[in-house]
């Protein structure tokens, strides 16, 4: 029977069926769904790397010891593993390795929206492109085949609307594919230059041997119906064309790199007219365009964002009616993601916000205290760039500088990328601080296992990397361990600490509430309406559960998770435990 | 058939979209769901679509091709009501949720939306999930009682409706979700406050 799967499912039945036995991955939307569904597979051996570069490193060494092997990231955790990418390149693999990233058009959870089609490119490596579940599965078992026979690594492209969207998929058993030897062969595995000079002749053959390949490969089919308008198209695109335009003949690209230079000339010569829908950048049209071959697309089809059966209806069908929307309201006031209630960061950055220091921040949920109310952070670059950042500033504007300057790293992202900043700072002598917050888990995709989490989705219990032994042993003397919900003790520690002259590091510690098995840290509050003055200070620290009521602040006992945070804030005691006046219960010491 | 999902992150959205995508699939040769996964589920907007049929490409659905709009919220619901096709189905939650500029006094939460839907071509089934989920022991199961709902108005069958709750809720959420489906499909038309439906049944 078919069963219904998320595309980054179907991505992780696809390598089991493929027999692969070893999975690497870092989380990050939209390809999280494909790592944690291979974890479901006894078979796999999966894991969460600490960081993309590490992950596809993994890889390599599990391909060339033999292992059918997939490694699976968000396109800007390719920017990470981006060195082992380009030099395995002209190496090749042993078993097959498969690399799966997920594009972000829309930027729905990214900082940008790179098109992974670029990165093959840059490669040499072919892209492969499914645009539904079923596809996603049978393009990994095609992939594999790929990656072995062409002695390469495969990149298989999805974006955020196949890997996050359901279809049916058939499953079938899983291939029993043997370990390969151990592959010693050190002119492929050595890229020392006289070796890796033999590599480059090998590696530039192959492309054209891929070539050849996307001639014939059925990923790749030209589908003829009405013959006025040819599209050339690939991934969800192709699914929105056939949506609005079911009579148009479609070439329907699986293989993205290299393109079928021949099939498409033929395509051409058999429509009256060609166009190109493709999302993000205009990669197959500027292709075409050196055969020869004028084919529109970004004329009418943007660059920017995520497309849409809309987009393309109104690109392909520009003269005849659509769909059209009767029902309307007038503007509506925008419901932007916020913190939890209850959530550990507030604290930290309510006491930044209120010292008025300058936050390099950084990627997780906590970026969100970069808006309103909170507006506590200057600064968002990419995963770990806090430290760096921080001690660019200081590199800049001196010590004085500094000690007004903070960087802001969450758990998972430290161990990511950040702890090569901090040691740089210890290295060249910098004093900037750093604040780590701990919630004890990757939390802003999902809640997956990081080192210091002390889970792993291997089931096992590993030992918990320690932020306080690592910095003390960086040669860091303050290492100071706070309470994030205790805003008196946060404020004295960071103003102590932002004013000394050596690098120091603090660590807030709470666990997510969202995190199985954590309880909130306290009974809900309520507001004393005789106490209350409506200053509204409770609301600047833009938690979900309070409102300013009819004449008084009031706060949801439904969303209240007793953090105690807006009472630690209240300068007229007008916020209250409903239940009991345990202050241990908040967590306060 | 295209069934829109309009919910605010944590409203269990993707759980209601499993259990109507799990009965499509017993109904129909094509199912396609599309989700939102990641920072919008921190408590900011989120839609998901449910497209079944005998074909289905995109898997999402085009803006006024919307059959039924299930809004968990009334704001999204509002925000999501350019997906519906005039004549379409409005399945509403009376909740309100309030986004955090309405929270921080910035702006303010739209009055008498459900008012508007009323005066809009379409029938609106606005339910009282919140008290109801309440009542039967967890505000969570709120999205089950609202797919309920819409199984009653999709289907005179309960079968497959509960084959489809049974496979996508987790064991140990079962019975309450089973309760919850078994109790909005249970809800009578009269119950629910729709003048339109009353008077669409009063014309016929």
């Amino acid at each position: 029977m078919k069963r219904l799967m998320l595309g980054n499912e179907a991505i992780a039945r696809g390598a089991y069926e493929a027999g692969v036995r070893v999975v690497t991955a870092y989380p990050g939307t939209p390809s999280t769904e494909i790592t944690e569904y291979a974890a479901k597979y006894s078979e796999l051996n999966t894991e969460w790397s600490v960081n993309e570069k590490v992950a596809l490193e993994i890889g390599i060494g599990s391909s060339i010891a033999g292992a059918r092997t997939m490694v699976a990231m968000k396109h800007v955790g390719l920017n990470v593993a981006m060195d082992p990418l380009l030099s395995v390149a002209y190496p090749g693999v042993n078993a097959g390795l498969v690399v799966v990233v997920a594009d972000d058009p829309g930027q729905h959870s990214s900082q940008n929206e790179q098109d992974t089609r670029y990165f093959g490119i840059a490669g040499k490596l072919p892209v492969l492109e499914p645009s539904d579940s079923q596809e996603c599965k049978a393009t990994m078992l095609a992939a594999f085949e790929l990656s072995e026979e062409f002695d390469t690594v495969v990149i298989v492209r999805l974006t955020t609307r196949v890997a996050h969207s359901m279809s049916l998929v058939e499953t079938a058993e899983r291939m029993e594919i043997p370990l390969r030897d151990y592959d010693t062969r050190r002119g492929k595995y050595i890229v020392a230059p006289a070796y890796a000079k033999l590599r480059r002749v090998i590696a530039e053959q192959r492309l054209m041997d891929l070539e050849a390949f996307a001639e014939t490969t059925p990923l790749n089919r030209a589908e003829i119906r009405d013959t006025r308008l040819g599209i050339v198209t690939s991934g969800i695109a192709y699914q929105y064309v056939r949506e609005v335009a079911p009579n148009l003949s479609t070439f329907k690209l699986g293989m993205s790199y290299p393109l079928p230079r021949k099939r498409l000339l033929e395509f051409a010569a058999t429509c009256d007219e060609i166009r190109v829908v493709e999302e993000l950048e205009p990669i197959f049209e500027q292709k075409l365009a050196t055969y020869g071959l004028l084919a529109n697309g970004k004329d009418r089809i943007p660059v920017i964002g995520e497309l849409s059966p809309e987009i393309v209806r109104k690109a392909l069908l520009p003269g005849e009616p659509a769909p059209e929307s009767t029902l309307k309201l007038a503007s509506l006031p925008v419901r932007p993601p916020v913190l939890c209630p209850g959530c550990h960061h507030r604290g930290p950055f309510s006491v930044l916000k209120k010292l008025g220091l300058h936050v390099a921040g950084d990627i997780g949920c906590y970026t969100l205290a970069a808006f309103a109310p909170l507006d506590a952070m200057d600064t968002c670059i990419c995963m770990g760039a806090s430290i760096g950042m921080a001690f660019g500033f200081e590199k800049a504007r001196g010590r004085e500088f500094a000690k007004k300057t903070v960087a802001v790293i969450g758990d998972s992202t430290f161990w990511h990328s950040g702890v090569t900043g901090l040691i740089d700072i210890v290295y060249n002598r910098g004093i900037t601080t750093v604040i780590i917050l701990d919630n004890s888990t990757t939390a802003m995709t999902g809640h997956q296992s990081n080192p210091s989490s002390g889970d792993a989705l291997s089931g096992t219990l590993p030992p918990q990397l320690d932020f306080i032994a690592l910095a003390r042993s960086l040669g860091i003397e303050s290492v100071r361990e706070v309470d994030a919900y205790n805003l008196v003790e946060l404020e004295a520690v960071i103003k102590e600490e932002v004013e000394r002259e050596a690098p120091s590091v603090i660590v807030t510690r709470r666990a997510c509430l969202l995190k199985r098995g954590v309880s909130p840290p306290g009974p809900p509050h309520i507001v004393d309406a005789d106490l209350c003055e409506a200053c509204g200070t409770c609301l600047e620290l833009g938690c979900p559960a309070l409102s300013m009521g009819q004449s008084v602040a009031a706060i949801d006992s439904t969303l209240c998770a007793g953090c105690g945070l807006c009472l630690s804030n209240c300068a007229f005691d007008a916020i209250h435990l409903s239940l009991v006046q345990d202050s241990k219960v908040r967590g306060q010491s | 058939m295209n069934i829109l999902i309009a919910a605010v992150g944590g409203q269990g959205a993707l759980l209601a979209a499993r259990i109507i995508g799990s009965y499509a699939q017993l109904e129909a040769q094509q199912v396609k769901v599309s989700e939102i996964h990641g920072m919008s589920q921190r408590g900011g907007s989120v839609v998901t679509h449910i497209r079944y049929s005998q074909e289905v490409h995109s898997p999402v659905i085009e803006m006024g091709t919307a059959d039924v709009l299930l809004g968990f919220e009334i704001l999204e619901a509002a925000r999501s009501i350019q997906y519906l096709r005039p004549g379409g189905i409005l399945i509403v939650s009376k909740q309100q949720i309030q986004p955090l500029p309405v929270l921080t006094g910035a702006a303010t939460y739209p009055p008498a939306l459900l008012e508007s839907f009323e005066n809009m071509p379409m029938t609106t089934y606005a339910v009282d999930a919140l008290s109801h989920a309440s009542e039967l022991g967890n505000i969570k199961v709120a999205n089950t009682v609202l797919v309920g709902v819409l199984a009653r108005r999709l289907s005179a069958d309960p079968n497959h409706w509960q084959e489809a709750v049974a496979e996508s809720v987790p064991a140990r959420h079962r019975d309450l979700n089973r309760k919850a489906f078994d109790f909005g499909f249970a809800l009578d038309f009269s119950s629910i406050d729709s003048r339109r439906h009353r008077q669409k049944e009063a014309l016929s």
